[in-house]
């Protein structure tokens, strides 16, 4: 036998699951799973891996949208494949019935238990819709597909 | 017969002229429908599904080594 350096796998998964606090400042807002949003920016907007938090600040605006998005569901908990962690939504997320006429073509992933802060940053060719529906559906729930990763 | 919502209200798609598209990169598979009342260049409806992908250029996947 010998040991091996590693970070282990099951922490990766228990970041995604919330079971670590390194920081002493740390509070979280609920025991239970915490609820995440999905929120549409403008393609003018500066939204990457520096954004924090949700901001209403360029965030598309129109006909059948609701500032902050609509409500990601993640049906599935996090899990483990080799030595990665994965999760992802678990259905689409749909903005029904909307009129977004000014060119957006990205989706913020955030937090909106825990203050609002930004998971991950999702970005596509720029899109109006009229008097229809935006669909984003998401990608096998595996290692190397999953929306969020960690390695 | 299918009904569309427009910005005029719900219309017989076969009153309407009907454009779809496809794009896919990286990123993403989008596949979109336009219609426009015949004659018209106004879009009256416009839906798109946007199909994710997991993004491994810019760092979206956490490396924690």
């Amino acid at each position: 036998m010998a040991n091996t350096q590693a970070m282990c796998t099951s922490f990766k998964a228990d970041l995604l699951n919330g079971l670590h606090a390194f920081g002493t400042s740390v509070v979280r807002g609920a025991t239970t799973a915490d609820t995440f949003k999905a929120a549409l920016y403008l393609a003018s907007a500066t939204i990457n891996a520096a954004t924090t938090a949700y901001s209403a600040t360029n965030e598309v605006s129109g006909t059948g949208y609701t500032a902050g998005g609509v409500a990601v569901t993640f049906g599935t908990a996090p899990s483990t494949s080799g030595t990665s962690a994965i999760v992802t939504p678990s259905a689409s997320i749909v903005y029904t019935t909307v009129t977004l006429t000014t060119s957006f073509d990205t989706v913020l992933l955030y937090n909106s238990t825990q203050s609002n802060k930004a998971v991950s940053v999702h970005t596509f060719g720029a899109q109006t819709i009229t008097a229809g529906t935006l669909t984003l559906t998401m990608p096998t729930n595996a290692v190397s597909t999953a929306l969020i990763e960690i390695d | 017969m299918t009904m569309i919502n427009t910005i005029h209200g719900g219309m017989d798609e076969t009153d309407l002229v009907k454009t779809e598209g496809v794009y896919e990169d990286d990123n993403e598979r989008t596949t979109w429908v336009e219609y426009r009342l015949p004659g018209s260049d106004e879009i009256v409806h416009r839906s798109a599904h946007v199909g994710l992908k997991q993004v491994l250029a810019d760092g979206l996947i956490a490396e924690l080594n």
